[in-house]
């Protein structure tokens, strides 16, 4: 795609008239399609859906129709029903758009201007047939803030962003406040660290200005590691130039002149995206010396993080920038006096640096206008696992549980009864049913013996084991952690093979009290957060669901059919019709049958896996059992914990 | 360590684009990790004369390169395959099946996660989210990213096929 760059803005007002310009030029087109490129429609195939678009808008000559605009776009996070294309100003929804369908869209929709109901969104509850992107239920109760313009710019184009006011919030504060009048607003708009700790922003704003040095720093941490969000990928893919536009702000208000992005390796298209931004903003003069000719100077660099969870911690991030280890460090000292380089230091997450232009732009008070008494504003959520609609929402914060989770996400997959949602990533906790009237804020979610964290949302179902959930917290910390504190990494150990024991039937009733003995040291003597909270996952599946706990260390039996161990599969004869689902989802070929007749399960070639159960819901032909004599698995080798990774 | 069903012993690459890589930074400790992630991209490993040469430029003590270069997971000391299947096992892929595809992986090639094919065509990792967990659970495979597989779909993703072919 070429992109003419906007010449170099000199003065403030520059910008605002080009912006209008883009605005008025982009509102007069006829027709605009947006197809999705984010991560999860790519995955779907959708670059070939783009590609079959600019070849078929080409072949029928009309690509350079004066009114038709074709733009790649970021995630509209709906990406389960990827890959998404939405025909703006009708907003037209089509989804699971496959290249073959493209000459069809064209003929019919783009040239003929009559929608295809075959490729419009069904809602599985209503079975509804929906045309435009905002009366998908979906979409409905949704209000971005963060991700505003993603889905909607094409993020390579910086004329897009323009167009959809990029850049103003910067000529604004520039141009006409004070930076501590920058930092007032930010104050009291209430807004509070979005990567989950909920640490006031304008405060830690006002401590870096205080904090004595002529050479500061602004940081922004796109390191997301918790398992199950991935808000801040989607952002930095999709709207780069949001998130440049926050930290301009942010090192204005403090005094930094120089800022660096750190992305995880696993996000290759954030590292891409991001960097065609800031030279974009480069060039136009939004970054470097003398920005919009107002005399202020800041410039930002990339710094791709190595795959290191702990590095999500505000002072690993800053030891990794610098190129060393990822260890963190005690945290009497704060970044905002000695962080990066031992030099004043602002770390905000990418959700907030993209909340921060909003905020200037519409003022304090209409962004502490929506949310809860202490938690202002709108959060993005990534809304996975066992739920039917998965994908990115942004709602005001005090939205409850259920209407995340049923309104937004459509209910539980295949109808199953719902469990529990794990927020906060793996420092977080596992929320059940009864509390799924809970508003969401930082002070109700630590309450329920959670944490906001990043905004991962992992729905679960029956067919989820809590204690394998809480092995799997354990153990993926135990490979994060650094090593560096005794607690933490030695806890982690324990408390892993402790867990092992349990799934494998051979756990005991005193574990229990044990690992609760074994979480307060952790959480007492720990180095930095990571460690502090490296209990939580274990500590909230002991409060809520014990029972469970009882059933594995008592019974043997694991009431969710998933630990292999102690779980047996058989197919109820009465119920099967030989519909031939199970047979051929079985990775073990373990089922045979002919069709229309009743299956048969090997017990010997069986390995448990369970993919059989999942599938024979209409049916309901296969059930699980405790494993008999489930005490004779052999105990896990010396040193239960299995061998870190050695390369 | 232990001794893995470690991969044959290839000869040391041809250390020349080391030096362009260290050429587009500057030389202090700062630039280590960023001219790691170039050196780790090029050979698909860290080739052991690499992080010689690396040391010796950044003047960084070898150790601690060495130590940076076991720390983060991005980077690997051993020669990887040509193809590097990566499990995601974050939660959302964690509890839609994840493990089930990693057990599936490691009958079908015979390796465990961390180790190589004996004929250097495949690397099997698992990683902690790769942020695509609406699509879960997700297996990256090269370039391409799988989702919403089931343990039946893992000899497609080996030999390399998807739903569009």
């Amino acid at each position: 795609m070429t992109t003419s760059l906007p010449a170099r803005f000199g003065v403030p007002q520059e910008l605002e008239a080009r912006c209008a310009r883009l605005k008025a030029e982009r509102e007069g087109k006829r027709l605009t399609i947006l197809v999705c490129c984010g991560t999860g429609c790519l995955a779907n195939g959708s670059a070939k859906v783009a590609d079959a678009f600019a070849r078929e808008l080409h072949a029928r000559g009309i690509d350079a129709d004066v009114g038709l605009a074709f733009k790649r776009t970021g995630c509209h996070g709906f990406c389960q029903r990827g890959p998404l294309v939405v025909m703006m100003p009708d907003e037209t929804f089509y989804q699971r758009v496959k290249p073959k369908d493209v000459p069809k869209i064209v003929e019919q929709t783009v040239v003929g201007g009559k929608v295809i109901a075959t490729l419009l969104y069904k809602d599985p509850n209503s079975k509804q047939r929906i045309t435009r992107y905002h009366e998908i239920p979906f979409y409905q109760k949704q209000t971005r803030v963060a991700m505003r313009n993603i889905g909607l710019v094409d993020p390579r184009d910086l004329r897009d962003s323009l167009a959809r006011g990029a850049y103003l919030a910067v000529a604004k504060a520039l141009g006409a406040m004070t930076p501590e009048q920058v930092i007032a607003e930010v104050d009291q708009s209430g807004l509070r660290g979005r990567g989950g700790a909920g640490f006031s922003t304008g405060r830690k704003w006002r401590s870096a200005r205080a904090a004595p040095g002529e050479r500061k720093f602004v940081i922004c941490n796109g390191d997301e590691g918790d398992p199950g969000a991935f808000k801040d990928r989607s952002i930095l893919e999709g709207d780069p130039h949001s998130v440049i536009e926050g930290m301009i702000i942010g090192a204005y208000a403090v005094g930094a002149h120089e800022g660096f992005v750190y992305v995880r390796e696993e996000y290759p298209l954030a590292v891409e995206n991001l960097g065609h931004a800031l030279c974009d903003a480069r060039a136009a003069g939004l970054l470097g010396r003398n920005i919009l000719g107002t005399g202020f100077d800041f410039d930002v660099q990339i710094s791709r993080g190595g795959g290191a969870f702990v590095c999500g911690e505000s002072s690993a991030l800053m030891k990794s920038i610098a190129g060393m280890v990822g260890e963190p460090r005690a945290k009497y000292i704060h970044a905002t006096d000695r962080g990066l380089f031992d030099l004043p230091s602002v770390l905000n997450n990418v959700e907030s640096w993209s909340d921060v232009p909003v905020i200037i732009e519409k003022g304090a008070a209409w962004f502490a206008a929506m949310g809860t008494a202490k938690s202002k504003g709108t959060k993005a959520f990534s809304l996975v696992g066992k739920v039917k609609n998965t994908g990115l929402v942004e709602t005001p914060m005090g939205i409850t549980l259920r209407e995340l989770i049923f309104d937004i996400g459509g209910g539980i997959l295949n109808d199953r009864p719902f469990k529990a949602v794990q927020t906060g990533g793996p420092s977080g906790g596992c929320v059940p049913a009864h509390l799924l009237d809970l508003p969401i804020d930082y002070e109700k979610l630590t309450e329920a013996g959670s944490m906001m964290g990043s905004g991962g949302m992992i729905v679960m179902d029956d067919r989820t084991c809590m204690v394998d959930v809480a092995r799997y917290f354990t153990r993926f910390l135990w490979d994060e952690s650094c090593g560096k504190c005794t607690p933490c990494r030695e806890g982690l150990s324990q408390l892993q093979i402790v867990h092992d024991r349990i799934c494998r039937g051979l756990g005991r009733e005193e574990d229990l009290p044990l690992m609760e003995r074994l979480g307060a040291v952790m959480e007492t003597a720990a180095l930095c957060a990571l460690g502090k909270s490296a209990n939580f996952p274990v500590k909230s599946t002991l409060q809520y669901f014990r029972d469970e706990y009882v059933a594995h260390v008592r019974d043997k039996r694991c009431p969710a059919g998933i630990c292999k161990d102690l779980t047996i599969y058989r197919i109820i004869d009465e119920q099967c019709n030989g519909c031939g689902a199970c047979l051929r989802v079985c990775p073990s070929k373990a089922i045979t049958g002919k069709p229309k007749q009743l299956h048969a399960l090997d017990q010997g070639l069986c390995i448990s896996c369970g993919a059989c159960f999942d599938v024979c819901t209409p049916m309901n032909a296969i059930a699980f059992d405790p494993r008999p004599h489930a005490a004779a698995v052999p105990p896990a080798a010396p040193g239960a914990a299995p061998a870190r990774r050695n390369s | 360590m232990s001794a893995t069903a470690a991969a044959p012993a290839i000869p040391e690459p041809d250390l020349a684009p080391v030096d362009a890589i260290l050429a587009g930074y500057p030389q202090t400790e700062t630039s280590l990790v960023q001219v790691l992630q170039d050196v780790n991209r090029t050979f698909n490993y860290l080739p052991c004369h690499a992080l010689e040469k690396v040391a010796a430029s950044l003047g960084v003590p070898l150790a601690r390169v060495f130590s940076v270069a076991t720390f983060y997971k991005a980077f690997s000391i051993k020669p990887r395959g040509k193809v590097i299947i990566r499990i995601c096992t974050g939660t959302a892929c964690h509890i839609r099946g994840a493990p089930l595809l990693v057990d599936e992986f490691v009958r079908h090639l015979g390796i465990r996660a961390g180790e190589t094919t004996p004929d250097m065509g495949f690397t099997l990792e698992t990683v902690n989210c790769v942020g695509a967990c609406a699509m879960a659970p997700v297996v990256i495979a090269g370039p391409r990213h799988h989702g919403g597989l089931s343990p039946a779909d893992v000899p497609d993703v080996i030999q390399g096929k998807s739903d569009d072919d």
